[in-house]
């Protein structure tokens, strides 16, 4: 009887601090729906009232005026060809690290792992530049729909270093026998390794994922602000400008950020977790 | 099938290889070589041997803001993994609804840097104004407290996963011998699931402290480094030099500060990786 009783104490313990963890998130979503004049320092905790209660109008104005969708744009379109590109070129190339034993091969794995620990301020300024001076033809690096090479490039050693971690459980077996019966090895590998790699795709996915869509300080130096800007740096950019800036449309261009983030997490918490998990203890 | 594989280096390898080498390797070799130069672009470097390091190491914001994070990252560190821990080992007794409270501790993570330092900006300054202290972009001890609350509130959720795991790792066998030998719950927790959980009790303070010294995004939208750079952790402190002062020998001084950042990052991570493998030799 006692034991029942600290169990259902620890229950409604953790509700309360449940409720108070999730609060921050919570205060933004009453305050977006909340009337201009109303958002001050001072009343941040307040519920919408009828007097200040706005509708749904903060979100209009947030899609309409504050280029809102074209930031979703952006993001969307950086997130999903950088982790696009990552996931195929860094499992090939995994793959060749740990079939192929030669000195590049460990050469690229030494430099996927030392590359993880390198933090970003030391190359911020010379990879800007490089962004901005490289080219091939006419292909540049600073637009939104090619960024996805430099994200290759720097994301390419947390990817590889975890991709050829697994490719060492893959019994070898399979694929001679595939290249026997005569694939070649784009095929072998596209055919036998590629679905076997499901579950760690799924787990690197997520954690470049997570990565490029909260990346501020990298799209920040290598595009054009004014031309192109991703939902962090919409945020911070309006943020500049203070008082000007109207709250609510802010507030609610918050919660249109965060409610997909956590749609997709409640979806995918499984996945999400043991991503989180086998990035940590490898890395 | 090695041989078959080497012919194939071009596809498989070249594409990873070529972003590595524009968005890591070059600005890697640049950023160190350019710590030795004064210049504006890369373009017009002169080298200047060791003068930018003098500079560097005699700029007391440098060393304030080396204290402020080695201060950081102690605090922070102590305060997420001990309330972590806690958690976790809470959360994994038999309570009622662990699966709904493990998801929301773990949802701020998702959330990115910047939007969390918004977000705790309008809640900590509302905060402020109802106690009746200086709002944060005149209250510096307000600004250190608030960042360690944001990280705390983002990033126990992350390590929490990670004490569980371990704890569900410690095989119940040794738990029942405990039991069986008739230790009591606070004896089994100190002197059976603490040491079991070692490993992950070093993954997880490694973790924190590097993330308290790369902290970037979450210092730049909660406080900006206000009032006069006294809440400006190493990276932010990096960032200003290069970007917010104006005058030619800043960018070679921030360049300077940003290699020594390096040396004490992948100092943390060597006396990491020492720790870990130490204790799986234990093992």
């Amino acid at each position: 009887m006692k034991k029942i009783n600290t169990n259902l104490f620890l229950t409604i313990l953790f509700s309360i601090i449940c409720i108070f963890h999730m609060y921050p998130v919570m205060m933004i979503l009453f305050n977006s729906f909340k009337k201009e004049s109303a958002i001050s320092t001072s009343s941040v905790f307040e519920l919408p009232t009828a007097n200040t209660f706005n509708g749904i109008s903060n979100y209009v104005n947030a899609i309409d005026a504050q280029g809102f969708l074209w930031s979703l744009f952006y993001s969307i379109i950086i997130t999903l060809s950088s982790v696009t590109l990552i996931l195929v070129c860094c499992s090939m190339c995994a793959w060749y690290i740990s079939r192929v034993n030669s000195w590049i091969s460990k050469l690229m794995y030494a430099m996927c792992a030392f590359s993880m620990v390198a933090p970003f301020q030391l190359v911020m300024f010379t990879l800007s530049q490089t962004a901005d001076r490289f080219h091939i033809g006419a292909l540049r690096f600073n637009s939104p729909y090619s960024i996805c090479f430099i994200y290759l490039g720097f994301g390419a050693g947390l990817a590889v270093f975890m991709f050829t971690g697994f490719m060492k459980s893959i019994p070898v077996e399979m694929e001679e026998a595939a290249m026997i019966d005569g694939c070649n090895p784009f095929q072998t590998f596209f055919k036998i390794v590629f679905p076997v790699l499901r579950p760690s795709m799924i787990s690197v996915g997520i954690l470049e994922t997570m990565w490029i869509w909260n990346d501020y300080l990298l799209p920040t130096l290598v595009l054009d602000i004014k031309q192109y800007k991703t939902i962090p740096m919409l945020i911070q950019y309006f943020r500049g400008s203070y008082g000007s800036v109207q709250m609510g449309p802010m507030m609610a261009c918050v919660v249109l950020t965060i409610v997909p983030v956590i749609i997709i997490y409640l979806i995918g918490q499984k996945h999400i977790i043991k991503g989180v998990l086998s990035g940590a203890v490898k890395g | 099938m090695e041989k078959a594989l080497r012919k194939w280096f071009p596809l498989f390898v070249l594409p990873t290889l070529c972003a590595f080498i524009i968005g890591f390797i070059i600005p890697f070799i640049e950023g160190i070589y350019l710590s030795f130069c004064e210049f504006t672009t890369v373009a017009d470097a002169k080298f200047i041997g060791l003068s930018n390091f003098i500079f560097a190491l005699k700029d007391w914001s440098f060393w304030r803001s080396f204290l402020l994070t080695t201060a950081f990252a102690i605090a922070s560190t102590l305060v997420i993994n001990i309330l972590a821990l806690v958690i976790a080992l809470a959360l994994t007794g038999k309570i009622k609804g662990t699966n709904v409270f493990r998801t929301i501790f773990f949802l701020p993570n998702l959330i990115g840097g910047i939007v969390l330092g918004y977000i705790w900006q309008i809640l900590i300054n509302c905060v402020l104004y109802k106690v009746g202290q200086p709002l944060l972009a005149l209250n510096s001890q307000a600004g250190f407290i608030g960042l360690i609350i944001l990280t705390s509130w983002q990033q126990i959720g992350y390590m929490m996963i990670i004490y569980i795991a371990g704890i569900q790792n410690i095989p119940d066998a040794v738990l029942e011998a405990a039991k069986i030998d008739g230790a009591s719950k606070w004896e089994t927790l100190i002197h059976v699931k603490l040491p079991m959980l070692m490993p992950s009790i070093t993954i997880c303070l490694f973790l924190s402290i590097t993330n308290a010294f790369k902290l970037f995004d979450q210092n730049l939208s909660l406080t900006a480094g206000e009032p006069g750079h006294l809440t400006e952790l190493l990276a932010m402190n990096i960032y200003s030099t290069f970007y917010s002062h104006s005058g030619l020998q800043w960018m070679g001084i921030g360049q300077a500060k940003a290699v020594i950042f390096f040396l004490i990052v992948v100092a943390i991570a060597l006396v990491q990786l020492k720790a870990t493998h130490s204790k799986e030799v234990q093992q």
